[in-house]
């Protein structure tokens, strides 16, 4: 059997990175192809490439045996490609039968026939069991009706090719099955389609066939039928762990003195559309991980830590003391630091200098008025660019020009730089090149050698695993289980996250 | 990413030689420097181009005279006349680096003319007017932040409310009529002089002056910035941004209320209709043309001076040209365009590689 779209060796750089990396991707006409991956792992930019929104650096995109070129998603289109991107890309001030035929109108002499258009809009969405007034704007129906319609859209624009991106991530349990009804019609329909997913039951629900990326490579292409969960799951996190948990010096026994010193503790605490009901307890001078799918919680750990979320119920304190945390100053006063998971928005102040971006949480800490002078910000700054081997000419270069593991060590720098008690990393080696990455690894370790607490959130197992004393589980942001000692090996890990 | 840990001794062949470090710390200070000096060629240039014009058109443009106290001359005119957009423009430059926009400065140079010019009718003690006048441009400007920082109004929209309403406020403080007063000290602000020179003058360059130290030698100005280029990072470093933007709007208000008096007290009277009309487009313009970024980020109130007084030289130099006044602003936007297409890198690359082409064309 011929795959009606079949990508080969196609390879994607972003400048400083390497998106993809030789991948393959096939779909067979008739089917439901689930592309699975952590965050980073490139299914977006591979989406992207299928459907000429980026171009590839190298590759092929083969269509009945002819090899295609992209410039535009309309190209793509025109080939019988449509995509649901995971962000509703519709028009909310246009009416609901508007957004799904916006660019082919069904058309009398030449004008709009709106008539036509409200039967056609009520037919196809009768399809999605939506009973709504087409006529009306978009804006006023919910998010997930709004994803329904864009999905909905998709579908009536597709001949071959049907990508879903991330389609589910706002439906409640009903709308997701109406809208695998409406995906197992087309399949019969023989339209192909690719699907994008973190639930992994839904993939085993509706997939027929896999492939998983991981750091821009192609992990492999599994049948879903002869993929066992587990199996999933070490895929898209990481294999050949077993070797590698033996390589790491061995952290159960380091700072055992510290044990009963707990730095900062959390004891039952909820946050609205957060975590819930979470007790963990970073004993001082240790590294504790945390662990789990995307969504699982582990970023809603660091933000409720850093008063970025409010507590709903439960407290988190510091060396006994209760600690009020309503803004991030509030946590840095107390000792807290957090390296946050989007390095460009929430991270790096992109025009400014490295001098700067590394003083400006300390100068902010110290408040406005007393002002670290040039040389002493130039000290600080040229202490750091050498301990953390910071690739750069000057420390007045912008950060935004240094490549994203040079920017990751600044940000680190720029924390170090306040000597807090407690350093939370939010996936602190995520999109970075293989070489920073390890030197971002033994800095981690170093730090922990040196005393301080850390807080490590990671999608890369092996990595946690080498160095947290502790490795905390979470899957629909509630604690599954605590890892130490003897049971600290990925393949443990990897287990609590797929079978809680 | 099994070989992450391997290389972790592999990660010394990433680190830059002894040799290199000691070359790149020598270039840290060097790039730091022109870096800074860079900035300041082209908007100086064009102030320079444009007073070389005047002297074409007027041999006697540079030429100032000292009489009765004081200095007479085309070059004190342009200096005078520029200090109440000079004046917008600090603290426009402060506004615009936050990522926002004032457009209120010209009504509350109205409001400010309109409260002093009705004290100094009653027995209220001059000082005191100044010292009211003063807090009546920064209650506006905490208004205008307020708005921005806590309410999330877009900075256009939050300060064009009080653009609207100002100028009725104003308009109601005078009830509806030209307000005149003779205060020989109030009146002093706008066309006294103190050692030789105009009091407006002393004004801007003392709150240059003032704010220079301020932002600069305390870490704000560094607050500004960084919660110009990203809000959301500076947050996350414990910087309170809504602070950093209702101080800045604060010293628009400030600087707005100076610039009010000096109209007011120049006329001595309050007009509630003309009092600073569209002065804030020009302050907007000079920051504009001291290179600053409407999207936020850094600014330099030097620069945004040095704007203004190339909007003041424009037209003085309109004027001495003896050009038809209606050409007046037209010639003012087409200068102003060719000055900010100067400024860009950006164009100045794309006209190099035009001469680079056409060079090749001719060999």
């Amino acid at each position: 059997m011929q795959p009606v779209l079949e990508l080969k060796h196609i390879s994607k750089r972003y400048p400083g990175v390497k998106a993809l990396e030789n991948v393959d991707f096939r779909i067979f006409a008739g089917e439901v192809h689930a592309l699975l991956g952590e965050n980073g792992a490139g299914k977006s930019t591979l989406v992207k490439v299928m459907t000429g929104a980026e171009s590839k650096t190298a590759g092929e995109i083969i269509i009945d045996n002819v090899a295609h070129e992209f410039a535009t998603p309309i190209a793509a289109q025109k080939m019988g490609i449509s995509t649901v991107y995971q962000e509703v890309n519709l028009l909310p001030n246009l009416s609901v039968a508007h957004n799904l035929f916006l660019g082919h109108e069904p058309k009398r002499y030449g004008l709009i026939d709106h008539k036509a258009m409200t039967t056609q809009a009520e037919q196809l969405l009768s399809r999605f069991k939506l009973d709504i007034d087409v006529n009306a704007d978009l804006a006023k129906y919910s998010v997930a009706v709004q994803q329904l319609v864009a999905i909905a859209r998709g579908v009536a624009m597709s001949a071959q090719v049907l990508v879903l991106d991330e389609p589910t991530a706002s439906l409640d349990a009903e709308e997701v099955q109406t809208l695998f009804a409406v995906m197992e019609q087309l399949r019969s329909q023989g339209v192909a389609i690719v699907f994008i997913t973190h639930f992994l039951d839904q993939v085993y629900q509706i997939s027929d066939r896999i492939t998983v990326l991981r750091n821009g490579k192609q992990v492999g292409e599994y049948l879903t039928a002869e993929l066992p969960q587990t199996k999933l799951v070490e895929a898209m996190l990481g294999k050949e762990l077993q070797q590698l948990t033996a390589r790491r010096s061995n952290p159960d026994d380091k700072h055992m003195a510290g044990d009963d010193e707990n730095a900062v503790t959390f004891s039952n605490v909820s946050a609205k559309g957060s975590i819930q009901e979470f007790d963990l307890e970073v004993p001082k001078g240790q590294a504790i991980g945390l662990a789990g799918l995307l969504g699982s919680g582990r970023t809603e750990v660091c933000n409720a830590l850093f008063g970025i979320d409010t507590l709903s119920s439960g407290s988190i304190s510091l060396g006994g003391k209760v600690l009020q945390l309503s803004q991030p100053s509030d946590a840095i006063h107390a000792g807290i630091a957090l390296c946050p998971e989007d390095r460009k928005t929430d991270g790096i102040i992109a025009p400014l200098s490295i001098r700067e971006n590394i003083i400006l949480a300390l100068q902010a800490k110290l408040g406005w008025w007393r002002y670290l002078s040039k040389t002493k910000q130039q000290t600080l700054a040229d202490f750091y660019i050498d301990k953390l081997q910071i690739a750069t000419p000057d420390a007045d270069k912008p950060i935004g020009q240094l490549s994203g593991g040079n920017q990751q060590k600044v940000i680190l720098a720029r924390w170090l730089a306040v000597e807090p008690t407690l350093l939370a990393l939010d996936e602190p080696t995520r999109g970075i090149d293989i070489g920073a990455h390890a030197e971002i690894l033994a800095l981690i370790k170093s730090l922990c050698d040196e005393g301080m607490s850390l807080l490590v959130t990671s999608s890369e197992l092996e990595e946690l695993v080498a160095f947290a004393n502790k490795v905390v589980v979470l899957r629909d942001r509630k604690k599954v289980t605590e890892l130490k000692g003897q049971q600290l090996t990925s393949q443990h890990v990897m287990q609590a996250i797929a079978e809680g | 990413m099994k070989d992450s840990i391997q290389t972790v001794s592999a990660g010394a062949d990433h680190k830059l030689s002894e040799q290199d470090l000691a070359e790149a710390k020598a270039a840290r200070y060097q790039a730091g420097k022109s870096n800074s000096v860079g900035r300041y060629i082209w908007p100086v240039c064009a102030l320079a181009l444009l007073l070389a014009v005047n002297l074409l058109l007027d041999a006697s443009f540079f030429s100032i005279s000292y009489q009765d106290g004081r200095f007479y001359g085309s070059l004190i005119d342009i200096l005078n006349r520029s200090a109440p957009v000079a004046l917008l423009a600090i603290g426009m430059s402060l506004v615009i680096a936050t990522g926002g926009i004032d457009l209120s400065v010209g009504a509350v140079m109205a409001i400010v003319g309109a409260v002093c010019a009705n004290l100094l009718i009653t027995d209220i003690s001059v000082f005191a007017v100044i010292i009211i006048g003063l807090s009546t441009g920064i209650l506006a400007g905490v208004i205008n932040g307020a708005l921005v920082s806590y309410l999330s109004i877009q900075p256009i929209v939050a300060t064009l409310l009080l653009m609207v309403a100002g100028r009725g406020v104003a308009q109601l403080i005078n009830q509806g009529q030209i307000v005149t007063f003779q205060n020989d000290t109030f009146s002093a602000i706008g066309v006294g002089n103190w050692l030789g020179l105009p009091m407006p003058v002393w004004l801007v360059i003392a709150t240059l002056l003032f704010c220079q130290l301020l932002v600069r030698r305390t870490a704000l100005g560094l607050f500004i910035e960084a919660v110009g280029c990203n809000a959301s990072a500076s947050r996350y470093m414990g910087i309170n941004d809504r602070h950093v933007k209702l101080f800045a709007y604060a010293m628009a208000g400030l600087c707005a209320a100076m610039a009010g008096m000096i109209a007011t007290a120049d006329i001595q009277g309050s007009d509630a209709n003309n009092a600073g009309l569209w002065l804030e487009l020009d302050a907007i313009l000079a920051v504009v043309i001291g290179g600053a970024a409407l999207t936020g980020g850094r600014f330099s109130l030097a620069l945004s001076i040095i704007g203004a007084l190339i909007i003041q030289t424009l037209a003085t130099t309109i004027i001495v040209s003896g050009l038809p006044a209606k050409f007046n602003l037209l010639i003012k936007a087409i200068v102003i365009l060719v000055v900010l297409l100067l400024q860009s890198e950006k164009f100045r690359n794309q006209c190099k590689q035009l001469l680079r082409i056409s060079a090749r064309g001719d060999v």
